[in-house]
């Protein structure tokens, strides 16, 4: 088949034109994004302008009010208890406050779900979570509890526990916002070497030079709307908005 | 909390204060009551009186403890949950309970609600006329069949699965929103999150608290003597009531129960030892 035959991929997930109000807080007003395999796309904003509401609702952990999900082409039945746990397994998370499981060692809190979820045996989901421990620099772990980590290396089991269900797309909340300025590094070249290895990921973060270091595509929001969107080169250092180009100025 | 030096937050006290001497003035006070059992063969004779009642409060708390903590987890996933039938179920039963003596309830249970359960239970014989066997057995039935035993613990059990409910439902909220986040977003469904992240984490925390409930269901256990089950307490008033001996026979009787709730306290806190570490 010629190469100009082939469609173009579908987006591994997309938003279409959610809304969520929080009382009379419109804390997503009408925003649809979709987001390409092997792309990383990283929203950045000012504090409420609805980035990590809008990162939430790409897997139900915030229901929206109106508007589509859809992953691989098809839609999400957000009234479908299956489908939304089914959504949420191929869809990785890595929150801002790690939220690693501290009554389970390391290797356990990486190994849970591909054991409850997947059904893996216990030995099986043991390599598969030592592979994915390997791959963040934390072979050595294995066998620590979460509280015997510092906070970089927290979050970075925390990464090695959504890619070992190995997720369509993985999606950060502020990553590196709870950890201390010599611990982000760490992280961060973890978040790279992913980028490198052409992972799909979504990034809310405040920090635009790494925004423009790994992003293939910026989405810049403020009060529940994208404002601009489009490569770091255009949406950093050329904003076409006045509001982006305060934000960006800053 | 102030310190007796004024200091805000008080220094760790002292090894010399932290050692149990409270266990040390207990086990003197039973190395006298075992010297007394040695050499008094009316202390002795007492005692044998109340180990025939000791498997009853044994029995009693043993099956009661695991049915009220399954009860009470049934009502503290009602309590927190989000759906209005199981919410308000589950808070009618808990506020329903905590506002009756329990000395009621085990009244109420008996007296009142098991007639009322085998006059329905008769009915429903009369129902099932289609099914001979079923329907005599059913019939057949008088409310004397219900033993007294069984009668109480029902009540303890529907008692204490209240206290339970709320010591777990206060565990449940009081865990970081992030677990239950964490676990959802990695597939689990909402059951799955609960098995295998929020209430193992729960029990940890709530693990003195638990302790506490069953120390208390133990003690409760006691008020089984006033259907007139021949526990360790009621064995202890039929002596008195046959020889007017209250002394020997209530210093025994503190003796039991005191060795019981002590072993119960020391157990939880070696449980509690072992969670330390990693407990949230």
């Amino acid at each position: 088949m010629p190469p100009d035959a082939a469609p173009p991929p579908a987006p591994v997930i997309e938003a279409r034109s959610l809304l969520k109000r929080f009382g009379v807080l419109a804390a997503l007003d009408g925003v649809s994004l979709a987001v390409h395999p092997g792309t990383v796309t990283a929203i950045l904003g000012p504090s409420g302008s609805g980035k990590s509401t809008l990162l939430r609702c790409l897997n139900f952990l915030v229901a929206p009010d109106a508007g589509e999900i859809l992953r691989d082409g098809r839609e999400v039945d957000p009234s479908d208890e299956r489908a939304l746990d089914a959504h949420r397994a191929r869809v990785g998370m890595v929150f801002q406050q790690f939220n690693l499981f501290p009554h389970l060692r390391v290797w356990e809190n990486v190994a849970l779900a591909p054991r409850v979820v997947r059904r893996l045996a216990r030995e099986t989901a043991r390599e598969l979570a030592a592979r994915h421990l390997a791959r963040v620099g934390l072979a050595d772990k294995l066998d620590a509890h979460p509280d015997e980590l510092s906070g970089g290396q927290q979050q970075r089991a925390a990464i090695a526990r959504a890619l070992a269900m190995e997720p369509a797309v993985l999606l950060f909340d502020e990553p590196t916002s709870a950890l201390d300025r010599e611990l982000t590094g760490e992280v961060l070249a973890v978040i790279r070497q992913l980028a490198a290895d052409r992972a799909t990921m979504v990034v809310v973060t405040h920090d635009v030079a790494f925004a423009r270091a790994v992003a293939h595509e910026i989405v810049f929001m403020d009060a529940g709307k994208i404002v601009e969107q489009g490569p770091p080169a255009q949406v950093i250092d050329a904003p076409l908005t006045g509001r982006a180009r305060r934000f960006f100025q800053s | 909390m102030i310190g007796p030096d004024g200091a805000l937050v008080p220094e760790r006290p002292s090894a010399l204060a932290r050692a149990p001497w409270w266990l040390l003035a207990l086990a003197f006070a039973g190395v006298l009551l075992g010297w007394r059992l040695a050499t008094d063969a009316l202390w002795r004779d007492i005692a044998g009186r109340l180990l025939d009642g000791l498997g009853v409060t044994l029995l009693v708390t043993a099956v009661g403890f695991p049915l009220a903590l399954a009860l009470g987890l049934c009502a503290a996933l009602g309590l927190v949950s989000a759906r209005p039938i199981p919410r308000q179920l589950a808070t009618l039963y808990v506020q329903v309970v905590r506002g009756l003596p329990v000395l009621v309830q085990i009244f109420l249970v008996a007296f009142v609600v098991t007639p009322l359960g085998v006059e329905a239970l008769r009915a429903l014989g009369g129902a099932l006329a289609f099914w001979p066997a079923a329907s005599e057995t059913l019939a057949g039935l008088r409310s004397s069949d219900v033993p007294m035993g069984a009668r109480v613990v029902a009540a303890l059990v529907f008692a204490y699965g209240a206290f339970i409910a709320e010591t777990l439902r206060g565990g449940l909220t009081s865990l970081p929103r992030g677990q239950a986040e964490a676990a959802r977003a990695l597939g689990l469904s909402r059951f799955q999150a609960l098995r295998h992240v929020l209430l193992p984490q729960t029990f940890r925390r709530v693990l003195p608290n638990l302790g506490n409930d069953l120390i208390c269901l133990l003690k409760d256990s006691a008020l089984v003597s006033v259907l007139g089950v021949r526990d360790i307490t009621q064995e202890a008033r039929l002596y008195q009531s046959a020889t007017f001996r209250y002394a020997e026979s209530l210093a025994l009787l503190a003796f039991f129960y005191l060795a019981l709730t002590l072993l119960i306290a020391l157990a939880v806190r070696a449980l509690e030892n072992r969670y330390r570490r990693h407990a949230a």
